[in-house]
């Protein structure tokens, strides 16, 4: 069973230097206080995995806590450049960054392939592109076909933190709406965090709901509005206003240490 | 309705929304490919299927979504799947009939650059990646690229592959097992790019009202074929040009 714990705690706990580390969510639930709790904590050397490093890693980038970045897509959505992940690699401020980038359909397979326990995951793609001469990914014959498929290597995170609507007290976990690459995130990892909007006595299983049992997951922490400014659906609202905001913040080095030292260094978690 | 001159971006726009008049579904990314879709749900095809990478499918927003994952998206869909479930049994398998993709650079075969401008260890720009793109050139039953038209996106060659449109001319995409028809259209503020049937590559086939081909050619970074008979593409009817502006005005 999960234990249910404070953020502070459960970050302290699961989460150490130089883990790879899978913060997921796409574009829905993504875990900013957990995320936010890690730079209070001063985690460093971390190898960070998300398929869509958004505004949450330009954190963790810009405050120097990514060594090496594995990930497929680094842009604020509908906004435009992630700027701080572009002066790691453009500059290498605050510090040069290893990276290894994939498709979407490659990240989601080596998901799945981690949450099966397998050493590889199958698909179509890569082919014909400058990806496959700057990163992991192998073409393989089809025993039975002969078709050549790309091969790619698992995930398997140190430690894989998500956000979902609602944990009953045993620790199981339900989240519902866009439910991205989680279930397989939470599942290839060695230890899973969970925050959630709310404890609740019984949980209801909705249509469409993710049910994610507390004996796959280490810790449970209460953080309303914990995915802000992302969203958890029915519960908050995407604002996207920040995220049009953040375009002028993280486009300077000042301005973005500075707002890192009032809205995250300077606060404290949440429950 | 707004009476100010119709612009290059809305012209590019109804075009595009055009083009999905007959398709049943299309996969698409935030921006002008959005704003197309939507449009061409609300005038001419009123089942479009409207697909976004975040898992929704038949997605019927009334607001033009910011992100491809905004609350609207999900709660207005047909169905939602996972990320791994979206590519594996949704695009690889060809399932959606057009996919609309952007880019940073676009060469003369279609092939998409949305990685880096300049060395890829060392570059000038960082660009986002390639997201879905490479399996969705490779997956839709067609690919419709929505891009600006000038030297610096169209240009006489990529400084990175993320996604192969027709690689290198005919034959390329056969060569590579995909399944897909590949760039069917570049649609531009310009006007319209389109494979030549026998080489792949691009022509120019048709331009806005009150654009000359030469403009066109002059704005493209390599040597732009012209097909023998441009067309003019019929202005936005005040009926579409109105319907384009309610909804960016929602």
């Amino acid at each position: 069973m999960a234990e249910i714990v404070p953020l502070r705690e459960a970050v302290a706990e699961l989460v150490r230097d130089g883990d790879a580390v899978a913060l997921e969510g796409f574009t829905h639930l993504i875990p900013f206080a957990a995320g936010h709790e890690l730079i209070r904590q001063g985690r460093s050397e971390l190898e960070l995995i998300r398929m869509t490093p958004d505004i949450l890693y330009d954190q963790l980038i810009g405050v120097g806590a990514c060594r090496r970045l594995v990930f497929s897509y680094g842009g604020n959505p509908g906004v435009g450049s992630l700027h701080r992940f572009r002066d790691a690699i453009e500059n290498g401020w605050p510090r040069a960054i290893e990276i290894e980038e994939h498709s979407h359909a490659g990240m989601a397979n080596r998901y799945a392939a981690g949450a099966a326990h397998l050493p590889c995951g199958l698909l179509r793609g890569y082919r014909g592109t400058d990806l496959v001469a700057h990163t992991r990914v192998a073409f393989i014959q089809c025993p039975f076909t002969g078709e050549e498929l790309a091969v790619v290597p698992a995930l398997a995170p140190d430690v894989t933190v998500i956000h979902a609507q609602e944990a009953d007290r045993d620790g199981n976990v339900q989240l519902w709406g866009i439910p991205g690459v989680q279930k397989e995130a939470v599942l290839a990892a060695d230890r899973v965090l969970v925050t959630v909007e709310r404890i609740v006595d019984r949980i209801e299983p909705r249509p469409g709901g993710v049910l994610i049992p507390g004996w796959v997951i280490d810790a449970v922490a209460l953080a309303p509005g914990g995915s802000q400014p992302s969203y958890s659906l029915d519960i908050t609202e995407r604002d996207n206003d920040f995220y049009m905001r953040w375009d002028a913040i993280s486009r300077d080095r000042d301005a973005f240490t500075s707002w890192i030292d009032t809205h995250v260094r300077g606060k404290t978690a949440v429950a | 309705m707004s009476t100010a001159a119709l612009s290059a971006a809305e012209a590019q726009t109804v075009t595009a929304a055009r083009r999905l008049a007959r398709a049943r579904s299309v996969f698409i990314g935030v921006g002008r490919p959005s704003t197309a879709a939507i449009l061409a749900r609300a005038l001419y095809n009123p089942r479009l299927v409207l697909v976004y990478e975040s898992g929704t499918i038949g997605a019927k927003p009334f607001h033009i979504p910011l992100s491809i994952g905004d609350g609207e998206l999900a709660h207005t869909s047909d169905l939602i799947v996972s990320v791994p479930e979206m590519f594996n049994y949704w695009i690889t398998p060809g399932r959606i009939d057009v996919g609309c993709l952007g880019a940073a650079q676009v060469d003369r075969f279609a092939n998409l650059n949305s990685t880096v401008i300049g060395d890829y260890a060392r570059p000038k720009t960082r660009l986002p990646g390639a997201g879905g793109a490479p399996e969705i050139a490779a997956g839709c039953g067609e690919v419709v690229v929505i891009v600006a038209h000038d030297r610096r996106t169209l240009v006489q060659r990529l400084d990175f592959v993320t996604t192969v449109g027709h690689g290198d001319g005919a034959g390329a995409r056969e060569r590579l097992g995909f399944r897909g028809a590949g760039p069917t259209a570049v649609i531009t503020e310009l006007g319209v790019l389109e494979p030549d049937p026998q080489t792949r590559e691009l022509r120019l086939t048709s331009v806005h009202h009150g654009v000359e081909v030469g403009d066109a050619v002059a704005a493209t970074g390599w040597e732009l074929r012209v097909a023998e008979h441009v067309e003019v593409i019929e202005p936005p009817s005040v009926d579409e040009l109105a319907a384009l502006r309610e909804l960016s005005s929602r």
